[in-house]
């Protein structure tokens, strides 16, 4: 059986990787799984300095979901360099970088500095809901993701997969944008804008105010937009939002995406990244799927 | 090493108007829970993600028993005081880091162990360490009126203070009002003293000035929402007075590095 994909580029053992912010750099959670049975492992955002991040209350539970308004909170590029990278090389298991900034420059810088770090791809989040500059201003503008990710491409030694909102009323524009920008994959979704109040302190539920909605509640949409996307690009998708379960990731894949992110999950169940692994095996030992990429948009 | 498992229901029961006490079977996150650190709690019900942080109450090692002791504000609380001996619970724990950080040792005899509400549980496996290795052990409790929880548990770890909104038992007035009025911390022995404190913001607030008036170091265990509960999510913050080690920001983690922080390190 294979369940090897390859993502631009990269050859992954098996198409589950983390969600970037849900899963640290690995640490945390290698108390729980084993990280060599990830196709990948996703990183928190990182910047080219420290970031303070929001005030609290920054997450909050809804019904089958929650919200988060972390606000990019990160120890900036040198820290995880020395730390956070040596930690996730013992593994055998790919280092997916996720990039955030404040403006142009400040992507720039970090992907040049990370181009001779042992990243296997780079993610850029130009789709983040909490932060004013950068993040989702740049990610609901097709004119300026394909700036961003030309500009990005021009000092990337690694693969840049564009991180894309479903804030927005075409994602397929959005795509396209990266497509033509020379991105070598996208990934989404990011989280869904919402809101939440207290009805008892008569507040909002985050300090934010807004935050951003992830959990099973979003599956559907992001299923959706994974779809149209994988219709009208020629680059592959990493698709994320609600997986929980092997069943989901396989949906994702038949949709059209060449591997998938668990994010909100890790925190229901820390070792659910594994268990997705063995079910996608199982599934495809009881469906007779001798190659994982017989799944990759099959449904069409 | 954390541990995430189903934990069987050994004893549920009530203890006063909202307030409930379960013992869990929970082998080896029993063994080796230390005071102040707690577990998560998961829901049944998948449509309810995240995680209840609860304070771990008391242990018995041999047994692999963890006792827990909550007030019900909502979904995930609800349901856990419905379930009786013999259903389980999925948690994940032991959670923080908790007294075992403190520093001082026998120059600070006098333990004054501070609980306002639902912040008294954590304190019962504490007065427990601490009368047992032979401090003398004043457990102050705040509550809100004469329907008072767990007075039999902490009767057996040295002297108990209480204090009450409505002055029905104890003295009217908050925890502060009863160290001043009982004399728990003057000027004679403050040089003596160290607090531990739990309950809402505004007592902590009061608890960690008169602290600093006394001179008094005082450990403080603080809440916040949580949604992974292991230090990944940077969900559960609080402002500290320097960088962190970890973060690199102004910023610790309530589930890694807390709950329980020496207060001057913090911006309360
Ligand atoms: C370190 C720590 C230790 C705690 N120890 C105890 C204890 O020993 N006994 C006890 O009764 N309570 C304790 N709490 C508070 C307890 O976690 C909440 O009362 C509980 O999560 C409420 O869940 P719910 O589903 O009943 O309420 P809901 O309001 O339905 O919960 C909705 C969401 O908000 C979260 N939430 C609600 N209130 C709080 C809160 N005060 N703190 C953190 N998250 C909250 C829930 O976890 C859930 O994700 C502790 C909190 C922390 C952070
Ligand atoms: C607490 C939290 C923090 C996140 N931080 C980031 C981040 O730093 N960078 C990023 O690109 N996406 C971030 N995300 C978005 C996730 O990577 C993912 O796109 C989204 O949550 C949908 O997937 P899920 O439903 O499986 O969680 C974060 C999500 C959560 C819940
Ligand atoms: S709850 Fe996720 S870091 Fe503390």
């Amino acid at each position: 059986m294979n369940t090897s994909v390859n993502l631009a580029g990269v050859t992954l053992k098996n198409p589950v990787l983390t969600a970037s912010g849900t899963f640290g750099s690995g640490m945390e959670y290698s108390e729980f799984v084993d990280l060599n049975r990830l196709g990948g492992v996703v990183t928190k955002g990182v910047a080219v300095t420290p970031w303070e991040g929001n005030p609290t209350p920054r997450v909050a539970e809804t019904t089958g979901g929650m919200l988060n308004a972390i606000g990019l909170q990160n120890p900036g590029l040198d820290v995880f360099l020395q730390r956070d990278m040596p930690f996730l090389q013992k593994f055998d298991t790919r280092i997916v970088v996720n990039v955030c900034g404040h403006s142009e420059e400040e992507y720039v810088e970090a992907v040049a500095r990370l181009a001779d770090s042992p990243a296997d791809l780079l993610e850029i989040n130009i789709s983040c809901p909490n932060v004013k500059e950068g993040g989702i201003a740049f990610g609901t503008n097709a004119a300026k993701i394909e700036e961003i990710t030309r500009a990005v491409k021009r000092v990337a030694k690694q693969p840049v997969i564009m991180k894309l909102s479903p804030n927005v009323t075409d994602i397929t524009e959005m795509a396209l944008a990266a497509q033509n920008g020379g991105a070598d994959a996208v990934s989404l979704i990011n989280t869904i804008t919402g809101m939440k109040i207290d009805i008892n302190r008569r507040t909002f539920a985050l300090a934010n105010k807004t935050g951003g909605l992830s959990g099973p509640a979003i599956k559907p949409v992001a299923v959706r937009m994974v779809y149209q996307v994988a219709q009208k690009v020629s680059i592959p998708i990493l698709g994320m939002g609600g997986i929980a379960c092997a069943e989901d990731a396989i949906e994702f894949l038949m949709a059209g995406a060449t591997a998938v992110s668990v994010g909100t999950a890790n925190f229901h169940n820390p070792r659910v990244t594994e268990e997705i692994v063995a079910g996608i095996e199982s599934y495809m030992t009881r469906n007779r799927v001798e190659d994982i990429n017989e799944l990759i948009g099959c449904v069409k | 090493m954390k541990q995430y498992r189903d934990a069987e229901v050994i004893s549920a029961e009530q203890l006063a108007e909202g307030i409930y006490s379960v013992v869990l079977q929970a082998g080896e996150i029993a063994a080796q829970a230390l005071s102040g650190q707690f577990v998560c709690v998961y829901s049944d019900d998948k449509a309810h993600l995240l995680p209840r942080p609860i304070s771990i109450c008391d242990t018995d090692r041999e047994a692999g028993t963890l006792r827990l002791v909550y007030r019900v504000v909502g979904f995930g609380t609800d349901e856990l005081s419905r379930k009786k001996a013999g259903d389980y619970v999925r948690i994940l724990g032991p959670i923080g880091t908790g007294y075992e950080q403190v520093a001082e040792g026998a120059e600070r005899p006098v333990r004054v162990l501070i609980g306002g509400g639902i912040g008294i549980p954590p304190m019962l496996l504490l007065a427990k360490e601490w009368s047992e290795a032979g401090y003398e052990v004043h457990t102050v409790l705040g509550f809100r009126n004469r329907d008072t929880f767990l007075l039999h548990d902490f009767w057996k770890y040295g002297y108990v203070h209480i204090a009450t909104d409505d002055g029905s038992v104890g003295v009217h007035g908050t925890v502060v009002d009863a160290i001043r009025e009982e004399k728990i911390i003057t000027s004679d022995n403050a040089f003596t003293a160290l607090i531990a404190a739990c309950g809402p913001m505004p007592m902590l607030r009061g608890v960690a000035n008169l602290a600093k008036e006394q001179g008094v170091p005082a450990y403080i265990s603080l809440e916040e929402r949580m949604a992974c509960g292991v230090g990944a999510c940077l969900g559960c913050i609080v402002k500290t007075r320097d960088v962190d080690e970890h973060s690199h920001v102004h910023n610790k983690r309530i589930c890694t590095e807390g709950p329980v922080f020496n207060v001057k390190d913090l911006m309360l």
